[in-house]
């Protein structure tokens, strides 16, 4: 495991300039990214911003128009290192006469996976996806969550090092949330890497070490999530008593900013460590502290900012 | 290789028969030998009700099969064409194919189990069909075919043709067009036979060309009017042009072996293009 980017010798994923596309359409623009072993990378950007063409290249689905990449130390396409990876697509169609069952059998015989083998890691991951009672059941019975767990299930069948989750959740439930969540701090915890897609920022916040933003198919910011969740500068929203000059004088000691806001104060401090000292520090003045609250800036600031003003909707 | 092929072929048959295409198929086919059936005995007794001419007798028993194994053929290309039409097209619209591309088998092992698994079951149809044609005639009229183990593989071959053109069709049109296309492909077959079979009966060299140059781009109906002269005694084929299923220019063992190297032609195409389609 491990936080932010990798070495480059042990990167999952090792792109250079890739670039595709469609007729006079560019969808990926010189993509340039490393993820490495291990590690939860989020891949976020608006629609229309090559997210999903990107992972199509990584997993050797589209061919590239120019530059290169290696996943698992394999040029992209390799069907060989395909045996190491797994993938739950946006669209997560399957053959619906097949039951859930059937469809873990399947795939796993093409993974290479078979007999008792193959039986056995097949209930498992049923059981994982909460999908046992209905194993059994064609999947064209399933609803959209059952079917998008059960597709996250045959992404799983190999016990693989890298995992591509195209919005993984986008049919789920809050439960069914919760499970992907889970299920990722595991692949995780066993050495996996993970390549997420997805919209929901809270999510990819919530589960991811790092992030790539990404618009008109290129990468505008990476952005070390593990980092700033302990190290990275912060905002103290402070309300004290009294709040006079000379306390706001003693406050910027420790602070890069300070700000009187409405009966309260904002002091921008470099990380979190530098609260204690504020604490002990007003407590030493006897200036009474009724509240102090942390703020750091959203994946959702984060996102709006980097992706800037002429971004509309999609 | 090998065994990914057939997983692919193993799951392309689990659809086609959770699908009921295959009971859909038998279903059919049963339908048509029983209808076959009926035909062959009450103009058999129409026949035999009165005095006998035994030479006439039997060229009017081969009438009756040939008719019931041209069905037999035209139903078997029917559906060569329409088992594969949706199956790229289909997997690649709905996103099925990205799940399985995302494996690690080949390309190529995803196209070539399916055309297995397809032609596999338009053969098994053909022999169903045809077979029930010549035992309905044998059970119901006595009347022995002969010739068969020669026509019915250029039956196939024909049927592999469109099977294969439909299939490659589908790596790049949508379900629809390639329908259309597949069946556009048999139609100018069926013109390009009847072109060149005008041409010999009225001696037209410039005719016969355009025929056969038509069943040269598209050469199932060859297959069948190879297979339908095979089929034939000596002495049904000396009557000429008179009959419906007279053969009056006969398809050469060079266009058989023309069908076979179009077949594989046509496989390698789909197999490239497939490789290079963005899924």
């Amino acid at each position: 495991m491990n936080g932010g980017a990798a070495p480059r010798a042990e990167a999952a994923i090792e792109t250079h300039s890739l670039r595709r596309e469609f007729g006079r359409n560019v969808a990926v623009d010189d993509l340039s990214l490393s993820v490495g072993r291990g590690e939860v990378f989020g891949f976020l950007g608006p629609n229309g911003a090559g997210k999903t063409t990107s992972l199509k290249l990584l997993l050797g689905l589209v061919e590239p128009s120019a530059g290169s990449g290696r996943v698992l130390g394999a040029p992209l396409g390799e069907p060989r290192a395909r045996a190491r990876i797994g993938f739950l697509p946006e669209h997560f169609r399957f053959h619906d006469c097949l039951t859930a069952r059937e469809l873990l059998r399947v795939h796993g015989r093409l993974y290479g996976i078979r007999g008792a083998q193959l039986a056995a890691r097949a209930d498992v991951l049923l059981e994982r996806v909460h999908l046992a009672d209905a194993a059994d059941r064609p999947l064209r019975t399933y609803s959209k969550g059952m079917l998008q767990r059960a597709g996250l299930a045959q992404a799983l069948l190999n016990e693989p090092e890298l995992v591509f989750l195209d919005e993984p959740t986008s049919g789920l439930d809050p439960l069914g949330r919760l499970l992907v969540r889970d299920i990722i701090k595991d692949l995780r915890d066993n050495g996996t890497a993970v390549f997420l897609n997805s919209h929901l920022l809270g999510e990819v916040e919530a589960t991811c070490d790092r992030v790539a933003f990404v618009k008109r198919g290129r990468v505008l910011m990476d952005l070390p999530l593990r980092e700033l969740r302990t190290q990275a500068a912060c905002e103290a929203e402070l309300k004290i008593d009294p709040l006079d000059s000379g306390t706001l004088e003693g406050l910027a000691a420790f602070a890069c900013a300070v700000e009187r806001l409405d009966g309260r104060v904002l002091v921008r401090v470099e990380g979190e460590h530098v609260l204690p000292e504020i604490a002990r520090w007003l407590i030493g003045r006897g200036i009474a502290l009724y509240e102090m609250r942390c703020r750091r800036k959203t994946l959702e600031e984060w996102f709006v900012e980097v992706m800037g003003e002429d971004q509309r909707p999609g | 290789m090998v065994r990914a092929t057939l997983i692919i072929a193993h799951l392309t048959f689990m659809e086609a028969r959770r699908r009921r295409i295959v009971l859909a198929a038998l279903l059919g086919g049963l339908a048509f030998l029983l209808v076959y059936a009926a035909a062959v005995v009450a103009i058999e007794r129409s026949l035999t009700a009165g005095p006998i001419d035994e030479v006439m007798h039997r060229v009017q028993l081969q009438f009756l099969t040939l008719a019931g194994l041209y069905v037999a053929n035209f139903l078997t290309v029917a559906a060569a064409i329409l088992l594969p039409v949706d199956t790229l097209s289909g997997e690649i619209d709905s996103g099925v194919m990205q799940t399985l591309a995302s494996k690690p088998v080949r390309r190529s092992e995803i196209l070539l189990g399916k055309w297995l698994t397809y032609w596999l079951m338009s053969g098994a149809y053909l022999v169903l069909l045809a077979g029930g044609c010549v035992l309905v005639m044998r059970f119901a009229a006595g009347f022995e075919q002969q010739n068969l183990q020669r026509a019915l593989p250029l039956m196939l071959l024909g049927a592999t043709v469109v099977l294969t053109v439909s299939l490659a069709g589908g790596v790049r049109l949508k379900t629809i067009t390639n329908g259309m296309a597949a069946f556009a492909f048999y139609g100018l077959a069926f013109i390009g036979g009847w072109v060149e079979q005008i041409g010999a009966i009225v001696r037209n060299d410039g005719a016969q060309r355009i025929g056969t140059a038509i069943s040269l781009l598209s050469p199932p109906d060859a297959m069948w009017r190879r297979a339908a002269y095979e089929l034939q005694p000596q002495s049904l084929r000396d009557l000429g042009p008179v009959q419906p299923f007279s053969v009056a220019s006969v398809p050469s063992t060079a266009m058989t072996v023309w069908t076979i190297g179009f077949v594989l032609v046509v496989l390698a195409f789909a197999l490239v293009q497939f490789r290079r389609r963005p899924l």
